[in-house]
């Protein structure tokens, strides 16, 4: 399989200032990416936000109102949709109701006067685990499987790009998991650079090898899964991408490495390589798993240099794996902990007083022009939407 | 020895299937009584008709009789007027598929907000009696008319003129039977989903290509549903080439009602009926299963 992806020759896909406005709105709003060829590159982010307009002007479907958009060196922004080497997994899957399966798959190589398909429209459905269906209509197909004839359509014809929109949106919770291996299963098989929209957060961490967060039309960072999870660059990855404790402050002083800052009176210390604080309001973050939750008798047991907070338990929730603590700080803001249930027996109960520390190695600094409440909203939304289908 | 079993067995309740059955035959049954009152007896009547022969020396009285020869002599004298009706009526539904399908499309894709007032359009005209309209397309092809005189200005008129001639007869049922053609149209492209237009478009089909291989068969029931609706009441009509056309236009509609009305030979007319009844259900069997198979690619 790694000689399909020389063969193919596969090349980076850029977009430049790509713009789009409908009327007085910018859907997608001066968008410059680069996404490595065979990469797995999500596209996350809340409904609305643009994703679905970005990979249409990529496939040609919709005309960017400015800005440009290339594979390698070959500038794509005007060919018409039939003559760009990409191809859609639509988010309704759009088979040809009237084709059978092998016909809907074939189709894109009859088009392209490949004469003799049998043998490659075979392989594809081979590898999608649908060669027994081929002779079914689209209709008789389980949703999953539409959904891989809907993968496998695209993919036969080689495409140097193929776009995913959404396409695990419409199953259940389960099959998307399944779905989810699956996919990057045939992504690592076949090496072609899939460009996957979605807004649930979970599914573009386990998929992809760069995801770029999206927000009103603008990405807001891009990197790994892991580099955006540890050190989120804005308030509303801070947010939508898993969850963070945000704490406005200011900048008190600086030593070699650190930045000392004050909040509501503590003090707190943010490694500078960790900080996107362009002046001296800066918002000190840390993400709910990287905090432990002591008895505030037992302060003293808080490593030295440690960032701590004292507060009060409201709420407690055990999943099991690890218990949710809800800490209420002096100054009013609720803290949000997770803590792996390591320890049998005593844990904080609601009232408790408490406090909660983290070491400054994970806590990253935010500008403090941020809103500290960004894409909180948006999370919830997409979680919503996630969890209802 | 086998135990007897007692041959009186109580019945038992009705399944749900059972009582969705006979659910079922209540519900037929207007519309079936319908039918055998106002279809099935006028048939059986008819067939009959078309078997009498004359009471001698009393003309228009007819017996009871298997004059299967009445078939025979109707056909021989008007197979013409019979060929007529279908060619007329073939070109007719051909035109009328021609005009149709851009104007179902458009409606369908592209009318946007004037969709509701354009399909009122197209109906608009069936709220003029049936016999109103071909009399104003009298007055519309009449010799002196705008339309005949800029056609003579560039001279493409064989006759000089259209209003009895077999153009007139043409145009005048392609224009009444319009809408029943437009209409299924427009219900099947509507239905179609336009993303399935872009998916082609994203796999390497033109929009010619899109068109054939995706708009085309996916339209199919209404084209078949159209030109049926349309091409049916064409072959049986009469108005059209009684008010437009000449004696040399004459349909076998034509044909029928002169029987009738004027010669009062019932059994050649019920005859010409019959054939024609058999000869559209041919047709339209055939049709349906080239239609039929065409659809599946
Ligand atoms: N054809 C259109 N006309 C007008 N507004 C549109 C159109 N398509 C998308 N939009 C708007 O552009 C924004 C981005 O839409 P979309 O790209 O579909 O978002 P996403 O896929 O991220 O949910 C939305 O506010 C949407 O309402
Ligand atoms: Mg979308």
């Amino acid at each position: 399989m790694a000689e399909q992806s020389r063969t193919n020759q596969v090349e980076d896909l850029h977009l430049v200032n790509l713009t789009k406005r409908f009327g007085d709105m910018a859907a997608v709003d001066d968008l410059t990416i680069t996404i490595p060829a065979g990469s797995f590159f999500a596209l996350l982010g809340a409904s609305g936000c643009g994703k679905t307009t970005t990979l249409r002007m990529v496939a040609g479907l919709e005309d960017p109102t400015s800005g440009s958009i290339r594979i390698g060196d070959k500038d794509v922004t005007r060919l018409r949709a039939f003559q760009r080497p990409v191809n859609t997994v639509f988010q309704s899957y759009a088979l040809f109701p009237h084709l059978d399966i092998f016909e809907n798959v074939a189709f894109g190589l009859r088009r392209r006067g490949v004469k003799d398909v049998k043998a490659t429209v075979e392989q594809m459905l081979d590898l999608v685990e649908l060669g027994s269906l081929a002779r079914r209509k689209p209709t008789q197909l389980s949703g999953g499987q539409q959904q891989r004839v809907a993968v496998a359509r695209a993919l036969i014809n080689k495409p140097d790009v193929l776009l995913l929109d959404e396409p695990l949106g419409a199953l259940d919770l389960k099959l998307r998991r399944q779905m989810q291996i699956e996919l990057k299963r045939i992504q690592t098989e076949v090496g072609t650079t899939f460009v996957h929209v979605t807004h649930d957060q979970e599914e573009a961490m386990t998929m992809a090898d760069t995801i770029a967060v999206m927000n009103a039309g603008r990405i807001e960072q891009m990197g790994h899964p892991a580099e955006i999870y540890e050190l989120p660059k804005t308030a509303f990855v801070a947010n939508f991408l898993g969850q963070s404790n945000l704490i406005e402050g200011r900048v008190a002083g600086a030593s070699d490495d650190l930045i000392d800052v004050t909040a509501y009176g503590v003090a707190f210390r943010v490694p500078k390589s960790r900080s996107s604080a362009t002046g001296t309001a800066i918002i000190v973050g840390v993400r709910p798993e990287k905090m432990t939750v002591l008895d505030a008798l037992d302060a003293t047991k808080v490593p030295d240099g440690h960032n701590a907070i004292f507060g009060r338990v409201t709420d407690v929730s055990y999943t099991g794996v690890s218990t949710q603590y809800l800490v209420r700080a002096a100054w009013g803001q609720e803290l949000i902990v997770f803590e792996q249930n390591m320890i049998v027996g005593d844990r904080c109960e609601v009232g408790d007083d408490v406090i909660v520390h983290w070491a400054p190695s994970h806590t990253f600094g935010l500008d403090g022009d941020e809103n500290i409440n960004a894409g909180v909203d948006a999370a919830v939304l997409a979680l919503d939407a996630t969890a209802g289908q | 020895m086998a135990p007897v079993l007692p041959s009186t067995v109580v019945a038992p309740a009705p399944t749900a299937g059972q009582r969705r059955s006979r659910t079922g035959y209540v519900l037929l049954f207007p519309g079936m009584t319908w039918l055998a009152v106002f279809f099935a007896i006028p048939f059986v009547t008819l067939f009959l008709t078309s078997l009498q022969t004359p009471v001698p020396g009393k003309s228009g009285r007819y017996r009871f009789g298997l004059e299967f020869g009445n078939y025979a002599t109707a056909l021989a004298e008007y197979w013409p007027a019979f060929l007529r009706s279908f060619i007329y009526a073939g070109i007719a539904t051909a035109l009328a598929l021609l005009i149709s399908y851009p104007l179902a499309y458009f409606i369908a894709f592209r009318s946007g907000r004037w969709r509701g007032l354009m399909l009122v359009l197209v109906i608009a005209p069936s709220f003029a009696s049936f016999l109103l309209r071909t009399y104003a397309w009298k007055t519309i092809l009449a010799d002196e008319s705008p339309i005949t005189t800029f056609l003579n200005s560039l001279h493409v008129l064989p006759d000089g003129r259209i209003l009895n001639t077999s153009i007139a007869v043409i145009a005048g049922l392609t224009y009444n039977f319009l809408p029943f053609m437009v209409l299924p149209l427009y219900a099947a492209l509507e239905k179609i989903d336009p993303r399935l237009i872009e998916a082609a478009n994203d796999l390497y089909a033109s929009p010619a290509t899109s068109f054939r291989k995706v708009t085309w068969p996916l339209s199919m029931p209404g084209v078949v549903a159209g030109t049926l609706l349309t091409f049916i009441p064409a072959a049986g009509d009469y108005i059209n080439a009684e008010l437009l056309g000449s004696t040399k236009d004459r349909m076998v509609g034509n044909a029928i009602q002169t029987n009738f009305i004027e010669f009062r030979d019932y059994p050649t007319a019920s005859a010409l009926s019959f054939v024609l009844m058999a000869a559209i259900l041919v047709l339209v069997f055939t049709y349906i299963r080239r239609a039929g198979t065409e659809e599946l690619f």
